[in-house]
């Protein structure tokens, strides 16, 4: 029998929701870390067992844990993230230099093949790279080295670089994305990067259409083409049909283009799903409906999903990672709010229920889909 | 033997209920306390002090004997009622935040 498991982090711990495959009847474990900010939390896509997680507080900094019993139990592992070198300055939000620090970890991607290989993005944004389980943390430098790093400026959340995909057809090429930098891709496995933000369009930059400073919120890719790619950007959602090399906007008809989690349909790579929220300065829904917006053409047409979304009176945000898919044969779609419910559906979003309604701020959702 | 509170979220952490009793050579200094805790418990290191910095995190506090060390060198030696085990020394997480 199939199983879904649900990783949420949240402001105050973290939490597991499992369920069969039918997707009715859900178990709740948490919290985890009570206290802590769980920024995200994944499994290894080699080891479904083998779970990390970002936990960090304001008073005592970044832990990660790593579970090896699907979440039952959690060891603390490496928290060092030392940059490579002399890490020199960004822009601060004045413009003026200000030295990298490390802050948090926002995200974790494990390696598709090694259980003991994760990717970590951080704020100050750099990336970095364990290959022994957590327990030692090393900067791949290139990145910040590309020669861009004295211009990127942080978003309002913090320079984070907090998307990481790894090209299951390429163990060379990894796409990452950085606020407010834009997004880059390697394709040596790490050594150099460049900028993939041609097309993207910034209206409150200097220069809209720069090489880099672009708030790029969430990227998404379906693992049978590695080469398309689809962007929630601060505003604007934006299209790639040539990894990342160019783009084109895709928001046609939504009611906003501002918001920031963005997924693909786990079967329909065509199929995919946002949450429009109203603006950079009003982070909930309009007209206090939260409606998830489905295209089934890639972008451009878009249709409201509602069925079992509060359509009135609902003011919460749904964070840049905190929607997720499984990949049972009807596709399960989720999402987490900064009002702790979360939102699951088990028919690629014709109708949702909550699973749980009043957990802390859900800042993160992935699903493991167990079989 | 030198003992050290910690605040709640920092004894989950190390598996420890209550406090905790490390040994120094030298002169007891928070720095040496620290590097004795650290060594003990691998899993604090990083959560009192910055890594790399080796600064104090703004939000920990220490006391001893009712006075407040976090402003102090770290290498300034503690009380004698400290270095002795008579008194603990306090790591206190700040009260901030929601």
């Amino acid at each position: 029998m199939s199983q879904v498991r649900v990783l949420v982090g949240t402001r105050k711990g973290a939490f597991l929701l499992t369920a069969d495959g039918k997707r009715e009847k859900w178990e709740v474990s948490g919290p985890h870390f009570g206290g802590w900010e769980i920024y995200h939390m994944k499994g290894s896509p080699a080891d479904p067992n083998r779970l990390y997680a970002s936990q960090s507080t304001g008073w005592f900094g970044q832990l990660v844990q790593r579970s090896n019993d699907g979440g039952k139990t959690w060891e603390p592992v490496g928290n060092k993230f030392s940059y490579d070198g002399t890490p020199g300055t960004h822009q601060w939000y004045d413009g003026t230099p200000h030295p990298w620090e490390f802050k948090r970890v926002w995200h974790l991607e494990p390696s598709l093949t090694d259980p003991d290989t994760v990717y970590a993005g951080v704020e100050d944004a750099a990336l970095f790279r364990t290959s022994d389980g957590g327990k030692s943390w090393q900067e791949l430098p290139g990145l910040r080295g590309h020669g861009s790093g004295p211009r990127w400026q942080p978003g309002a959340g913090g320079m984070c670089l907090h998307t990481v995909i790894l090209d299951p057809s390429d163990p060379e090429r990894i796409f990452i994305a950085i606020s407010a930098a834009g997004a880059f891709r390697t394709d040596d496995g790490g050594a150099t990067w460049r900028p993939i933000n041609q097309g993207l369009r910034s209206e409150f930059i200097p220069e809209p259409a720069a090489e880099v400073g672009h708030c790029v919120h969430h990227i998404a890719m379906h693992r049978s083409r590695p080469g398309v790619l689809f962007m929630q950007k601060h505003w604007d959602v934006m299209r790639s049909d040539n990894a990342g090399d160019s783009w084109r906007e895709v928001s046609g008809n939504l009611p906003t283009d501002f918001g920031f989690a963005i997924d693909v349909h786990a079967h329909e790579p065509e199929t995919i799903f946002v949450v429009p929220i109203k603006s950079d300065s009003e982070h909930y829904p309009p007209e206090g409906k939260l409606r998830v917006f489905r295209s089934r053409s890639g972008g451009e047409e878009w249709e409201p999903l509602t069925k079992g979304l509060p359509q009135r009176d609902c003011y919460v945000n749904v964070l840049r990672d905190a929607m997720a898919v499984d990949s049972l044969d009807s596709c399960g779609v989720y999402f987490g709010t900064t009002g702790g419910q979360v939102y699951a559906s088990a028919d690629g979003g014709d109708s949702w229920n909550p699973i749980v309604r009043d957990l802390p701020a859900v800042l993160s959702v992935e699903v493991q889909t167990l079989i | 033997m030198i003992r050290v509170a910690l605040p709640a979220h920092l004894r989950l952490l190390a598996g420890v209920g209550g406090e905790v009793q490390v040994e120094v050579e030298g002169p007891a200094t928070i720095a040496s306390v620290l590097d004795a805790m650290e060594a003990q418990y691998p899993m604090l290191q990083g959560t009192i002090r910055d890594h790399v910095t080796r600064q104090r995190r703004p939000f920990v506090r220490f006391f001893a004997c009712e006075q407040d060390w976090s402003h102090e060198s770290p290498d300034t030696p503690l009380p004698d009622a400290v270095a002795s085990g008579a008194e603990p020394l306090l790591l206190v997480g700040a009260i901030a935040g929601g």
